[in-house]
């Protein structure tokens, strides 16, 4: 095995998180560790808390109570573009990317915080910012490679379909080189060979660089397959969290996923 | 002789363009950030012009005026950012643009509260004498001024095609949550991009003012804009340039051989209607990003 897939140190930890919007408990006292170079879903019904959570770990939301720490720091309010300045990249449940750029510049906003280039140096856009944009450029060629996305290069993502969508907002999560990954439903609505190649890409990056990948999915098969760890949340509430094997066989778990349609 | 003339309000039409170009401007870039309409760039024009005056009346010479209003407007940017945008992150375009009507009335009133509302001369110290090419006679101060407008016009073209920043302001315009994903800071881009509407702001006040005169009527030079943006579409900055210089040639030779036919007056309206006939054929403009809604 690769070592940089050995698992490692605790490197984000979320304690007795509490969140409500209104009346409505979206998180109830969740305490989670996440382990370097780990895969760690988090999984549960419509409803249980899943984004929320990762809106939490990269500051889209603020909990009422708890506190998160990562790579032994702990905020007080964490900012999304701190988190992206520390590591953490992520997809969105309902994708998020920017509709009417090419596929290209869509991954090469990924690589903003890897160009270091100023206001005025830019506004100056021979030497240092060519220079810069040619070598940054060459990154995010190569993650267009890897994702085998290079047909649609030039193509406005709006245009594309939604497996291949995905798959862009992937490449622009990659196109940091994060620390953290994290995905809120990277294969939702795909067919089984897109999910297929999904996996792949989400085991290769893991198995490759080591990164730490925090995914929510549905598919059970899946979050069997590909996980080191499984948390489970229901109602907000924490039930079950441990290797793939003891979550299937936790009752508490098959009582809340008995008790929906999954 | 036929043709010389032609030549001669062509080249009058395309340099006036260049200054409708200009004020397009100022709009494509707040749009490309934010998505929004910015109906306060009139008043951005107004403020500029009347504030690089009151410091000339001041007594301080034209490159210090020009320097401190530069700063002014900076400032302006930074405050409105500081004070209005930041509020309405992940907000529907339809609040900022509302915003922007709030800023424009503040920002007028601001103006002729400091400022006064008398008329003011601007000279910018270019004699406006024609000169003759080719049999062709041409203002001097149109050349001047288109100048001036085409390489700021080329310069942030370039600027947003090419770099960084200009691919984090498309970004920002369409997807706040995303853009921050990636770590790109929000309102440092909105300070920026307000920053530079603000010296646009300026330049164009300063040519149109020393056309005009400065007074209130010059936040009425953005409505020129509007046919501009239509026909080269709102998030294009080549499109503002093309747009311009339809609209600046189209209403002149319009006004000189449609105008003894109907009633004359063309310039005033012929843009629009330009801008109308182009709006069912194109509506995404010369330029734009055309958008296809998914079903
Ligand atoms: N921004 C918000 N405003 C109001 N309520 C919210 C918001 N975000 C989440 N909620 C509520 O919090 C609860 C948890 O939602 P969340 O999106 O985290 O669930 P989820 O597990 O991701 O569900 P799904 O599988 O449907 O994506 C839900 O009741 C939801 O309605
Ligand atoms: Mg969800």
């Amino acid at each position: 095995m690769n070592p940089n897939r050995k698992i490692g140190d605790v490197i984000l930890k979320a304690e007795n998180i509490s969140m409500s919007f209104g009346g409505v408990k979206a998180l109830t006292n969740i305490s989670l560790e996440v382990r370097e170079h780990e895969v760690l879903s988090i999984i549960g019904p419509n409803g249980a808390g899943k984004s929320s959570m990762l809106n939490v770990i990269n500051g889209v939301y603020h909990p009422q109570e708890g506190k998160v720490t990562y790579k032994g720091r702990t905020r007080d309010k964490m900012e999304p573009h701190l988190a992206a300045k520390q590591g953490i990249a992520r997809t969105f449940q309902n994708i998020a990317l920017f509709k009417g750029m090419s596929v290209l510049d869509n991954i090469m906003t990924g690589r903003n915080l890897k160009m270091h280039t100023n206001f005025l140096q830019q506004a100056w856009y021979w030497g240092r910012t060519q220079r810069e944009e040619i070598k940054n450029r060459k990154v995010v060629e190569e993650i267009i490679d890897f994702l085998e996305i290079q047909h649609v290069r030039k193509t406005p993502v709006g245009r594309l379909p939604y497996g291949l969508q995905k798959r862009v907002e992937l490449g622009r999560a990659l196109a940091a080189e994060p620390t953290l990954l994290l995905l809120d439903e990277p294969m939702a609505g795909m067919n089984v060979e897109e999910k297929q190649d999904m996996c792949r890409f989400i085991l290769d990056v893991n198995d490759e660089f080591g990164t730490t990948i925090v995914l929510i999915e549905h598919d059970m098969g899946v979050v069997m397959d590909i996980s080191d760890r499984v948390v489970v949340l229901d109602y907000g509430k924490k039930i079950g969290d441990g290797i793939p094997e003891e979550v299937r066989q936790n009752p508490a778990v098959i009582a809340a996923y008995l008790g929906t349609s999954h | 002789m036929e043709f010389q003339f032609f030549l001669e309000v062509l080249v009058g039409g395309l340099l006036a363009g260049v200054m409708y170009s200009l004020v397009a401007l100022g709009f494509v870039l707040i749009y490309k950030a934010s998505g929004v309409f910015n109906f306060a760039q009139g008043a951005l024009v107004l403020f500029a012009a009347l504030t690089f005056v009151g410091f000339q009346n001041m007594g301080l010479p034209f490159w210090a005026a020009l320097i401190i209003t530069l700063g002014v407007m900076v400032l302006m940017g930074i405050g409105i950012e500081k004070i209005v945008l930041r509020r309405l992150v992940n907000q529907p375009p339809i609040s900022l643009f509302m915003a922007t009507i709030g800023l424009s009335f503040f920002i007028e009133g601001l103006a002729q509260m400091v400022w006064g509302t008398e008329v003011h001369g601007l000279e910018l110290g270019i004699t406006d004498e024609p000169f003759e090419v080719g049999g062709v006679f041409i203002s001097s101060f149109d050349l001047f001024a288109a100048g001036i407008s085409g390489t700021l016009v080329a310069v942030l073209a370039l600027f947003f095609q090419k770099t960084k920043l200009g691919r984090a302001l498309r970004a920002v315009a369409d997807d706040h949550q995303a853009a921050l994903s990636v770590g790109i800071p929000l309102q440092h881009i909105w300070a920026i991009v307000w920053a530079v509407a603000g010296f646009v702001a300026l330049v164009a006040g300063l040519l149109w003012g020393s056309r005009l005169g400065v007074q209130f009527a010059l936040t009425l030079v953005v409505l020129k804009a509007l046919p501009v943006l239509i026909l080269g579409g709102f998030t294009s900055v080549p499109g503002a340039i093309v747009g311009g210089l339809i609209v600046g040639a189209g209403e002149k030779l319009a006004e000189v051989y449609l105008g003894p036919y109907l009633s004359g007056g063309i310039e005033n309206w012929f843009a629009y209607v330009l801008a109308l006939v182009f709006l069912m054929v194109r509506p995404e403009g010369l330029f734009g990003e055309r958008h296809i809604e998914r079903v």
